[in-house]
């Protein structure tokens, strides 16, 4: 990870970082003001990371840096420089499903799906975490994930079904 | 969002150099200030990113206290071992608070320096004193469910937003802090401030000055402890009144009690002088009772929020009933028992 000290005059257009997306590493060009979110989706095409609320009160932006689910919409790109940013389209393998969105398919865990992509990487993030295991924890523990169809009795039960499988990283 | 300069210092003397000239912000994880800068409520010339200095590690304390770094997540925070084991009041007020994602993200200095969710403070069309001071205060006369009932000036009623830091009152944590004098240690409860007639300083930093780590002394609350948090809905949203209490019970009788409220004042809102009437008590409703008058003595609402003054004194005592029993507030069973 870089680790040399920046300074930027507030007239630079933009900064270089260095992420790696969904295991692309990638060289990109950011204005310091840039959100993750909007990197993601603007500036790299990945739409599948949504713009909910853009004020970290809906979850539809979460994504998983260095493993770990956070709110993209509050993330400045530029001071997650050196990071391992995963997506929703970082889930699968090929053709091959998550197991997560396999379960969420056949739960019946989404109406609209608009918030489908951050509900997924928060409950990845969830199985990594190793915290929730009941029925109340995982409940709790997707709480920063809102769904206004609200599909929450069957993203629950899609996410127990893959916690009660174990060994999903 | 306006446009900035950016510095990312990697030693904290240098960031406190960065973060001395006026318009600076010290950006960490960007919770809250991030979106403070998308409403326009913080328009800072400059940010000094602090992320890469070295202050995300838990350290045991040699008096067998433990030192929490500023860049420490809270997430981190809340699972570390220790502070699971030795302080779990803490964890549990942070575990109360926000989401998993935010907590991912919000460090402990941020958490302490977070500013009030206040919606007129929010609202650059609405007059606040805190965001411009001398405008005025729309909240008084005006929309005022989530306000202060305690400590509050004729120029404002917000309310500190945090639950972590209702835990680090009740704890007696130190906020070490580094500026262009050096360094030095605040008391919690000299951390935060009350608005008076100057609300627009939510805290006793000199300008630059970086919260570098909170520590926390070696006085375990382990067996009697709670975190009770009401609010409008049951997870992600912000206290209407908290309650931690932190409290020592040998042979059947109080021998410390210790109370700190959020969602009610400027800061978290402690009053040792109402804590001591619990001291020799056996634990009773009446005490419970007469420890809630004397800790709110004084409380009045504004209207929407008149409610808080009995909801803060129901909550008071039935987390003093769940400290006196050791048998904490689950944040995930939201039964309050």
């Amino acid at each position: 990870m870089d680790t040399a000290t920046l300074d930027t005059p507030a007239d630079t257009y933009a900064i270089t970082i260095g992420l790696t997306i969904n295991g692309q590493q990638r060289r990109l060009p950011v204005e310091p003001w840039t959100t993750l979110l909007d990197l993601l989706r603007e500036q790299e095409g990945l739409t599948g990371t949504k713009k909910g609320c853009d004020h970290g009160q809906c979850g539809a932006c979460t994504v998983l840096i260095d493993g770990k689910r956070v709110n993209s919409c509050l993330t400045l790109a530029v001071s997650r420089d050196g990071a391992d940013v995963r997506t929703v389209e970082g889930l699968a393998e090929g053709d091959r499903l998550h197991p997560l969105q396999q379960a969420f398919i056949d739960h019946d865990a989404f109406q609209c799906g608009y918030c489908t992509p951050g509900q997924l990487c928060s409950a990845v993030g969830l199985l990594a975490e190793g915290k929730a295991k009941s029925r109340d924890e995982v409940r709790e523990m997707m709480s920063g994930n809102i769904c206004r169809c609200g599909a929450y009795t069957n993203i629950t039960d899609a996410v127990l079904e893959v916690l009660g499988e174990g060994s999903v990283k | 969002m306006n446009r900035f300069s950016y510095a990312r210092p990697s030693d904290v003397a240098d960031a406190v150099r960065e973060g001395r000239p006026g318009d600076v912000r010290y950006l960490a994880g960007g919770t809250n200030l991030v979106d403070l800068m998308k409403e326009n409520v913080e328009r800072p010339a400059r940010i000094v990113d602090i992320n890469r200095l070295p202050l995300h590690d838990i350290d045991d304390l040699p008096d067998g206290g433990l030192r929490l770094g500023a860049l420490a997540t809270n997430a981190d925070t809340a699972w570390d071992k220790r502070v699971e084991e030795r302080y779990p009041l803490l964890a549990s007020a942070i575990l109360a608070g926000a989401s998993p994602q935010l907590r991912n993200a919000a460090t402990n200095g941020g958490n302490l320096n977070q500013r009030t969710r206040c919606y007129y403070f929010y609202d650059t069309a609405t007059p606040c004193n805190k965001r411009e001071p001398g405008s005025g205060c729309g909240a008084i006369g005006g929309v005022n469910r989530i306000h202060a009932i305690l400590g509050a000036s004729a120029a404002c009623i917000a309310t500190h937003p945090s639950d972590m830091c209702v835990a680090l009152a009740a704890l007696d944590a130190t906020v070490r802090v580094t500026g262009a004098q050096g360094e030095r240690a605040i008391p919690i409860a000299d951390y935060h401030r009350l608005p008076g007639a100057e609300p627009q300083w939510d805290n006793t930093l000199a300008p630059g000055e970086l919260v570098t780590a909170i520590d926390l002394p070696n006085e375990r609350f382990t067996e009697h402890y709670t975190y009770l948090k009401l609010r409008d809905r049951l997870s992600y949203a912000f206290a209407l009144v908290s309650v931690a209490v932190a409290m020592r019970v040998e042979e059947g009788r109080i021998t410390q009690a210790r109370i700190a409220l959020g969602g009610v004042a400027h800061k978290p809102w402690r009053v040792p002088n109402a804590e001591s009437v619990l001291h020799g008590e056996t634990p009773s409703q009446n005490a419970f009772l007469a420890a809630a008058h004397a800790i709110t003595e004084g409380a009045h609402g504004h209207g929407e929020n008149d409610f808080k003054v009995g909801l803060v004194r129901k909550a008071i005592v039935r987390a003093l009933a769940q400290a006196a029993a050791g048998t904490p507030q689950s944040q995930t069973d939201k039964r309050v028992a």
